[in-house]
């Protein structure tokens, strides 16, 4: 079995899909970096003052006028109510919710990234790993080794799996020491506050705690990497039904970004809070934000992934199994 | 030495709700070279693939060294090395990789035997070269370098010399011949081309429509009887009255009609062609190849 893993890896590298997909990611963190860095300027030239407390005294004046415009709908209105609710928690309990430092950067990166663009990295390693073996013949190659079917795919989930935590660790790493230089390695053991719940469109503090800020990114990269295993599972499967890279990247890049749409619309229509797309946002409940869906927790959002990957893995391997190669 | 290394019995397959191949039986020898003749769509790459354990079959059974494929795959599959068609390799990894990397899906296969291998099929310059620049020929051999790896008794290849130019089908034709001579080695080939499988078999196993119309060995096959081969107008009147005459062999649709050689009959049927109104434009005598044996058996359908 080691065996057969080592051969997929050595085939994952030599194909250099990894080597791309670190140029990718080291090509537009300093572009994130810099954009980060813009914000702080104008912020800051504002304001006139580096002090953090004026700062969101500010946003908190800018979104209680945003509030107060009639044009605003109804969801929207009340995100933005949390939001405002959480940003006075922060202030009432003297804590900065934005050090600007590497570990900042890293967790509010890994937030927007959560969606779409990391689910967008494991798609391009997932899709090809069987697909290929079709589209290059090699896979009548592959099955008739006296070695059985399960076995063989069963290496190139394994490596997928390794290749996505490759993939996350770089990116994290990557992130982390691009932005310390310009923002500075500090921060890692800053307070940050978790456990904000919200209920009936309300802000509930009662279980809120204090996490050192490295413990938080922790528990942030444990959820982003959960999601990019079952993005990876679906991406993995639909490699295995459909027999082409491009077809199973089309057929995916289409949902998550349904997904991305959706998301911002659904939250009248209840049943789509059982579509995976709908629950890539984990990190959005470490962080307290409203769900799309109104009732969707931690726990629903874990159990709907962990369906829709355990069902895609079963899927996989009955189809790759049975199958006749032609 | 008759040890059976492959053996198939009444094999079928049907793929939504058409039978490709119908009840197919035969079975290969220790170091004999069986030939697998047929047209394209005859139903040869679906029993390749039947036998190499990528398609399941429909019904019947396949045994490999005594080993049943369905129930023993396993074991099966280490006494078979196979190409499938095209010997599609990973263009990016080298010769040498690709080697190493099918290796370790065998069990004991030492540094010493891929050397070996390599030495074999004569690609020593080459294999530590990327396979995305080699030639066909070169591919095919690594094909065959990969297929040989794991010491199989058995080789199965579909098609080896498609593609490749004259110089490359003869030595790929004396490769063959050369592993079955001094390896012991059983190999079934599949062809469309009849020269080809004259030249390369020992026994060859026509397949048509997916069925199996005949087995027998090339010189049992060659050692019939002379034929005789008429070009007469209108053939279906000349069909007509040979029939009262002799055995029809075979006929085709451009007036073509096949009767054995009987050197004191034919004057007699001559006569009685010209006397019931059929031109005769050709009449001539020779040793049936291969492909007129293919044309009778199968009533006229072309090999393309």
């Amino acid at each position: 079995m080691i065996k057969l893993i080592y051969n997929e890896m050595l085939k994952l590298v030599r194909k250099k899909r990894i080597l791309v997909i670190i140029l990718i990611v080291a090509a537009l963190i300093p572009l994130f970096t810099y954009a980060q860095y813009k914000v702080a300027q104008t912020v800051e030239e504002k304001l006139g003052t580096t002090d953090w407390r004026a700062t969101l005294q500010q946003q908190i004046i800018d979104t209680q006028n945003r509030l107060s415009s009639s044009r605003i709908s109804d969801e929207w209105r009340k995100q933005i109510e949390i939001r405002l609710a959480q940003q006075q928690y922060y202030l009432d309990h003297d804590i900065n919710p934005a050090v600007p430092g590497a570990p900042s950067f890293t967790r509010s990166f890994l937030d927007q990234a959560i969606t779409l663009f990391l689910p967008l990295m494991v798609m391009v390693i997932a899709a090809d790993l069987v697909s290929s073996e079709f589209s290059g013949g090699t896979i009548k190659l592959l099955l008739t080794r006296p070695i059985n079917r399960w076995k063989i795919l069963l290496s190139k989930y394994i490596t997928m799996i390794f290749a996505v935590s490759f993939m996350l660790l770089v990116v994290s790493v990557l992130s982390s020491v691009i932005s310390g230089l310009v923002f500075g390695y500090g921060g890692w053991t800053m307070p940050v506050i978790t456990g904000f719940t919200v209920e009936g469109g309300e802000l509930v503090t009662s279980q809120v705690s204090l996490l050192p800020q490295w413990e938080y990114l922790l528990m942030e990269l444990g959820l982003v990497w959960f999601v990019c295993l079952v993005i990876g599972t679906l991406s993995f499967m639909l490699s295995i039904l459909l027999r082409s890279t491009a077809a199973g990247m089309g057929v995916m890049l289409a949902t998550l970004i349904a997904g991305a749409i959706l998301t911002n619309m659904a939250s009248s229509w209840e049943s789509a809070k059982y579509l995976f797309m709908l629950n890539l946002q984990l990190t959005d409940y470490l962080a307290g934000m409203a769900p799309p869906v109104e009732g969707m927790t931690l726990g629903f959002s874990l159990s709907v992934l962990s369906v829709w990957g355990l069902a895609g893995l079963l899927t996989s391997f009955l189809v790759f199994t049975k199958r006749d190669v032609y | 030495m008759s040890e059976e290394i492959l053996v198939v019995e009444n094999l079928s397959k049907t793929i939504k709700r058409k039978e490709i191949v119908k009840e197919l039986s035969f079975s290969l020898r220790a170091g004999e070279v069986f030939g697998f003749l047929g047209p394209n769509g005859a139903g040869k790459t679906t029993t390749i693939r039947m036998l190499v354990g990528l398609i399941k079959p429909t019904s019947g059974s396949i045994k490999i060294c005594g080993y049943n494929l369905a129930t023993h795959f396993k074991e099966a599959l280490n006494c078979l090395g196979c190409i499938v068609e095209n010997p599609e390799l990973y263009p990016y990894l080298s010769g040498m990789e690709n080697l190493q990397h099918f290796a370790r899906m065998l069990d004991h296969v030492t540094k010493e035997r891929i050397l070996e291998v390599v030495e074999m099929v004569g690609l020593e310059n080459r294999v530590h070269d990327l396979v995305k620049t080699y030639s066909l020929g070169m591919r095919q051999r690594l094909g065959i370098a990969q297929a040989l790896l794991g010491n199989p008794k058995l080789l199965i290849l579909d098609e080896p010399t498609n593609g490749l130019d004259p110089a490359g089908i003869r030595e790929m034709r004396e490769f063959i011949r050369q592993l079955a001579k001094t390896n012991g080695l059983s190999v079934l080939v599949s062809s469309h081309l009849l020269s080809e499988v004259q030249l390369l078999c020992d026994r060859v196993g026509i397949i048509s429509k997916g069925e199996l119309l005949h087995v027998a060995s090339v010189e049992q096959l060659l050692s019939e009887q002379e034929r005789l081969i008429w070009r007469v107008r209108p053939a279906h009147l000349a069909l007509q009255i040979l029939q009262g005459y002799t055995e029809i062999k075979g006929e085709s649709s451009d007036g073509l009609i096949i009767t054995p050689y009987e050197e004191e009959k034919v004057s007699l049927w001559n006569r009685v062609l010209i006397e019931g109104g059929v031109e005769i434009l050709e009449m001539h005598r020779r040793l049936p190849t291969l492909e007129d044996m293919f044309m009778e058996w199968t009533g006229g359908q072309s090999i393309d």
